[in-house]
């Protein structure tokens, strides 16, 4: 169902003075439930990609299709969190996680109904009627999925997330979003500055080389997913192995700007 | 409630430090152009049967002179801030019109409307028309192009964006800027009622100026300063109840 393939993709912005190529050829293939992370170093276009993928950002050349179609404009069961911002202030926790059903029309009783349900899933029944600003960061994040989960969504694109929040909430909120994906086998894709992130998340793991973008290495993840797996040797190796891969990309060197 | 209760007891606070600055002042310059606060009260009740009627006019004209501003402005300027296209064509336009003092064109709005309500109307709209235009468009610039961006993941068409994402989010700085323009849009009513026609605050002020009647001319300055804190405490009103996300969290 929402399967992602996307073929020599290539983005290129129109700045001011000169034109700068985003993402150059990058090459996408996920399975329909799987669960990705992508990391690399700063301005690799990992952003750039996602947005493309969403159906938001006109692409240069190359094609992407999510489940057998191609995309061409947002697509109704693809969800984009972003780190910030993605929250209206000026709607209350309920009005913003029926926001996207009410966009899409949807009677108002199956609206309260399914982001009733969606909040319960987060934890944030008790604050239906607060504003954002009177939110935890973790919290903001939290509605911020109960509104793709409200849509039902099939695909959730994540753009680094978590990157706002301190260590604790930072693993509840990976905890949540691994259940979750658990849970419901949703398509995932995970854009991530972080490698235990990365590894704790990602089925599979695309290493994206610097500018402009491509995909440089897929590193699968098989323990992803298995109890316990944060505490594990296998978990410490795979963060080695991608720590070196990002090491030689020169992605970890002062002045590179991953982390 | 418990803010109301507060708001008024600042009210009343200011209100005794003004009266006794007032006293003090009078008592010290000791001229008739400024009498004490007790007789200047006495006058507003002894004119009030002869002032009610010209507050009417004023607060009538004034209100409808920042609705019209308002109505037409607010939504100008958000589209000028959010389309390029419109912005590139409207914007010098405005930029070229915005510096020029308004007020100096009552005299052609008098030869053209005739001496009375529609030219003084229309002098005050045009004002504020102007504020409203300037801040929505900058309001609407810097809305976060985030804020946009996730609507329209969602699916929202150009139409919901703006009423989701452009009106709410420029909302604040829309007030901000009727608050700012109700200061200047009772100024500008004075001093238009003070030469078009023969009636209004600025007309009582002026003429009882001009007969010296100082006792008079102090009850029409302080009609006039009622309204514009009623007009104040209106639009910081309605700011509560439409913007009430930015009280919270606070």
């Amino acid at each position: 169902m929402a399967s992602v393939s996307a073929h020599a993709v290539g983005v290129t912005y129109h700045g001011v003075d000169s034109d700068v190529v985003a993402l150059a050829g990058a090459d996408l293939e996920l399975a329909d439930g799987s669960s990705v992370a992508v990391i690399g170093p700063s301005g690799c276009g990992k952003s750039t990609l996602l947005l493309a993928v969403a159906g938001l950002l006109a692409t240069s050349t190359g094609s992407v299709d999510v489940g057998g179609e191609p995309v061409s404009g947002p697509r109704l069961r693809t969800s984009l969190i972003l780190q910030d911002f993605g929250l209206l202030p000026w709607k209350t926790v309920r009005e913003n996680a029926e926001l996207g059903l009410r966009i899409r029309r949807h009677p108002s009783s199956e609206r309260r109904a399914r982001a009733a349900e969606a909040l319960e899933r987060v934890g944030l029944t008790e604050f239906v009627g607060l504003y954002p600003s009177e939110l935890s960061g973790g919290m903001r994040q939290r509605l911020a999925l109960a509104r793709a989960l409200a849509l039902d969504a099939d695909l959730l694109l994540m753009d680094e997330p978590l990157s706002a929040l301190d260590a604790l909430t930072r693993e509840d909120l990976q905890d949540l979003l691994l259940s979750l994906w658990l849970d419901r086998r949703h398509t995932s894709v995970l854009v991530t500055h972080s490698i235990e992130e990365a590894v704790y998340l990602g089925g599979t793991v695309l290493v994206m080389t610097p500018r402009p973008g491509r995909i440089g290495s897929i590193v699968e993840n098989p323990g992803m997913g298995t109890p316990g797996y944060r505490q594990t040797e296998a978990f410490y190796a795979k963060c080695a192995e991608l720590r070196g891969l990002l090491e030689a990309e020169g992605a970890l060197h002062p002045g590179g700007g991953a982390l | 409630m418990r803010t109301w209760l507060r708001r008024a007891i600042g009210y009343v606070g200011a209100i005794a430090v003004m009266l006794v600055v007032w006293e003090a002042a009078s008592l010290l310059l000791h001229s008739p152009a400024l009498p004490t606060p007790a007789d200047a009260l006495m006058q507003v009740v002894e004119q009030f049967p002869l002032l009610a009627p010209h507050f009417g006019y004023s607060a009538l004209r004034v209100v409808v002179a920042m609705v019209i501003g308002l109505v037409v402005g607010a939504p100008l300027g958000l589209w000028l801030g959010r389309s390029k296209a419109a912005d590139l064509v409207a914007g010098p336009l405005i930029f070229l019109n915005y510096p020029v003092p308004k007020a100096v064109f009552l005299p052609v709005l008098l030869v053209l409307l005739g001496i009375g309500n529609a030219s003084i109307i229309a002098l005050i709209a045009l004002i504020v028309f102007f504020q409203i235009l300037v801040t929505a468009r900058d309001a609407a610039r810097s809305i976060p192009a985030a804020s946009v961006l996730s609507v329209r993941s969602l699916g929202a068409n150009a139409w919901q964006v703006f009423t989701n994402v452009t009106v709410p989010g420029a909302m604040p700085e829309i007030f901000t800027a009727l608050r700012i323009g109700a200061g200047t849009a009772v100024a500008v009513l004075f001093f238009s009622e003070s030469i078009a026609g023969s009636t209004g605050l600025g007309y009582f002020v002026f003429d009882a100026w001009g007969r010296v009647r100082y006792g008079e001319m102090f009850a029409g300055i302080l009609a006039m300063a009622l309204l514009g804190v009623l007009l104040y405490e209106a639009i910081e009103f309605a700011e509560s109840r439409l913007c009430r996300w930015e009280r919270a969290g606070r």
